[in-house]
């Protein structure tokens, strides 16, 4: 009944707030003094409540980014847990004032939805996850065929599953929750032979499992799944402010600033460096997109570089130990790659 | 003058205001116009703000391909489906989970409700801690106590339990061999459909022979032989058609077989007990609301016990029983929505996926209230009917 409850009112919001929450976004948040920021309800890595109850994780860290850019304190934040089904009504009804939570940019949410993806903030891709004790002798999602595969609902992942099982003439059993805690739960209980999500997610997940040395992640990878932020259509100013403030992460983690030596770097010579960081005389670049001219500055003082924050929540400096992959930067062979901040 | 002129008009002006049918008339009028210029705003600006935020609108999303699998369809249903079918393919297992959810809790119940007023110690105390147990726990728990009871206690597949007949249970269910019907096995139904019209007959030619001359014919056991015999005649003479297509080990499973899974067993089993809870204490309520004269007096006649029960008590009991049953029967239904918790692909659950696939939220959750609404509705309409039929039983 809660889910009617919350579609209900996800469509009376529609159809009532609505209306005051597309004027500028950026005056509302301005005006309320935090930036309300969609994530998921604790994905390992990406966003997940620490035993403090502060959110970590590079969804969360993004939406401090952007409070950063705006407030110049990245902890203006309010964060609002939200289920895969709930995600998109919260952005559209504006509960939220963006959505930073592993979800996947596709066509379909960009144009029907009426959102606006800003970037891809990590390049994801589907894999599968099985107990190899209980399994022994599967090594291939190609030896898959006739096992319970346990899935969250309404999600890319549950589409990817069905078409690479359909292509593969492979049969299989569905086992769908909604929310990624009951997904859990069913597979550690043996409900299905097979967990599969985005494979960084199964990462995440396979380190609250009850043992989990006995599972493994198989090699394929079944989709692309670019994960990155969302924001309401029909306000380009706040699209803006959201958009460059992924581009700025990278273009810091590039241009060697980090939060370590962000004091030294704003009174280096090179051109370049001082213009990203507002040192240039008479800049126009912070306040023409909406926010201050140090803007870059308060980002990296808030959360590092994007290498920094990949690096402490999913890479080397986190448990998940995911390697950088296709989500190094340009200049070191991945696709993160940031136009010029000029 | 001038007060006489003030005393004849005061009387027809305060008339005209105070006149209790011109202000009930216009007190109406204003609440329906109130009410339409309300649901005309929302309407409007419902569809306003969509256009705005460019989010697609109207129920063409129902064609497309749905593109995800469900676990349990009744219906032929893959991932090329439309989003119609999936919701379809919700609302029958929703149907399915109600139906066989209120036979058992009936069932259940009746038994628990007269258990309450057994003569036996220990009976009537198993009842009623049954019910206070059941009735005081919110049935999303009772739900997650069967699914998790289920899941927990049951082997992995490798180490399924045998049952007789060939069935098995595991973590992943309940199997049991699927009869497969061979050529003439038409005959055998055909059989079914006649011993039971017989049976019917020989009901209403018996009583009527009892009315008429109070001899007693022993309908129970004809019945029986004609349902049961019939058919199984007919099964002989056509040659044994039926087979049978046993479950049987594969890598990951049990495959072939008829599979019942663990989130419909728990959720119909959850479900009929909570639900069983309540309509004993209805039942308990209509017996005791039965006056005691009218067992005594029948006891006076000569009745026994069971006949008491059977002939005076329960259908008059049935006209207190009846309308609060409706009830549970509603509650049934619409707490069958839970299933979302433990992943039984039901209307909610489906339509909630679409919802997300599609994100058209105001049509799918339109949908969604529509459908319950008109499940329940169709539901009071039913037991209304046999309410008016329980009623009129009067000589």
């Amino acid at each position: 009944m809660k889910h009617i409850a919350i579609g209900i009112l996800g469509a009376a919001a529609l159809g009532l707030v609505a209306s005051a929450a597309s004027a500028a976004t950026l005056d509302d948040v301005k005006a309320k003094g935090f930036i309300q920021c969609g994530v998921s309800t604790g994905l390992a890595g990406f966003s997940a409540p620490d035993d403090k109850g502060d959110w970590q994780g590079i969804d969360a860290d993004f939406c401090r980014a952007v409070a950063a850019a705006v407030f110049g304190d990245g902890t203006k934040v309010k964060f609002t847990p939200l289920s895969a089904k709930e995600r998109f009504t919260a952005l559209q009804s504006g509960e939220i004032d963006m959505l930073s939570r592993n979800t996947t940019w596709t066509i379909n949410r960009d144009t029907a939805l009426g959102l606006n993806f800003v970037g891809v903030t990590y390049y994801d891709g589907q894999g599968f996850m099985i107990n190899a004790k209980k399994l022994p002798g599967v090594n291939s999602a190609l030896q898959l065929s006739g096992a319970a595969v346990c899935v969250q609902s309404g999600t890319t992942t549950e589409l990817n599953l069905a078409d690479y099982f359909k292509a593969n003439k492979m049969e299989y059993n569905p086992v769908v929750f909604e929310k990624l805690e009951e997904v859990n739960a069913a597979y550690d209980a043996g409900r299905c032979d097979v967990y599969t999500t985005d494979q960084s997610g199964l990462y995440g997940i396979r380190l609250t499992l009850g043992a989990p040395a006995d599972h493994v992640v198989l090699p394929e990878i079944i989709s692309k799944e670019p994960l990155g932020p969302a924001v309401r259509q029909g306000d380009d100013q706040w699209y803006h402010i959201v958009k460059w403030t992924y581009f700025a992460l990278l273009q810091a983690e590039e241009l060697g600033i980090t939060k370590a030596n962000i004091d030294e770097m704003k009174s280096s010579d090179s051109p370049e460096i001082k213009r990203v960081l507002g040192q240039e005389a008479d800049t126009k670049i912070g306040t023409d997109l909406g926010v201050s001219n140090d803007w870059v500055v308060n980002i990296v003082k808030a959360v590092g570089n994007y290498g920094e924050m990949f690096e402490r929540n999913v890479g080397s400096g986190s448990p998940l130990k995911i390697a950088r992959g296709i989500n190094a930067l340009w200049t070191k062979g991945g696709l993160q790659y940031a136009p010029p901040i000029r | 003058m001038a007060s006489q002129e003030i005393l004849r008009e005061e009387p027809s002006r305060g008339s005209f205001i105070n006149d209790p049918k011109v202000r009930g008339i216009f007190f109406q009028a204003v609440v329906v116009i109130v009410l339409v210029a309300l649901v005309w705003w929302i309407v409007q600006n419902t569809i306003d703000n969509l256009t705005r935020l460019r989010i697609a609108s109207g129920f063409g999303f129902l064609r497309g391909r749905a593109g995800f699998d469900i676990s349990d369809s009744a219906i032929a249903y893959s991932s090329d489906s439309t989003y119609g079918r999936a919701i379809l393919v919700g609302f029958i297992n929703t149907l399915i989970v109600a139906v066989a959810g209120i036979i058992t809790a009936t069932i259940i119940g009746f038994i628990l409700g007269i258990g309450r007023l057994s003569h036996n110690w220990l009976i009537r105390k198993i009842c009623m801690v049954y019910v206070e147990v059941f009735r005081n726990i919110p049935p999303l728990l009772v739900i997650f106590f069967w699914y998790s009871g289920v899941l927990a206690v049951l082997p992995i597949p490798r180490e399924s339990i045998n049952l007789p007949f060939g069935s098995f249970l595991n973590q992943r269910g309940f199997y049991f061999p699927r009869a497969v019907w061979g050529d003439g096995s038409w005959l055998i139904f055909v059989a079914l459909l006649v011993g039971i019209a017989m049976a019917w007959f020989v009901a209403r030619k018996a009583r009527q022979r009892q009315m008429a001359t109070g001899q007693q014919f022993p309908v129970f056991w004809t019945s029986a032989a004609l349902i049961v015999g019939l058919p199984l005649l007919a099964y002989a003479l056509s040659g044994f058609p039926l087979s049978f297509d046993y479950p049987k080990q594969s890598t990951f499973n049990l495959t072939g077989g008829f599979q019942v899974k663990p989130e419909f067993l728990s959720l119909y089993l959850a479900l009929s007990c909570y639900t069983a809870a309540f309509i004993a204490e209805i039942v308990r309520a209509g017996i005791m609301g039965v006056s005691k004269g009218q067992s005594e007096a029948a006891g006076a006649l000569g009745l026994r016990p069971g006949s008491i029960l059977r002939l005076v008590v329960v259908p008059q009991a049935m006209r207190i029983i009846i309308p609060p049953l409706t009830s549970q029967y509603l509650n049934l239904t619409k707490n069958s929505s839970l299933a979302i918790a433990i992943g039984y692909p039901d209307l909610t659950a489906t339509a909630g996926t679409v919802l997300n696939q599609t994100g058209q939220a105001i049509e799918c959750v339109l949908i969604m209230m529509v459908v319950y609404l008109g499940l329940s509705l169709l539901t009071s309409a039913v037991m209304n009917v046999v309410n008016a039929r329980m009623a009129l039983v009067e000589r």
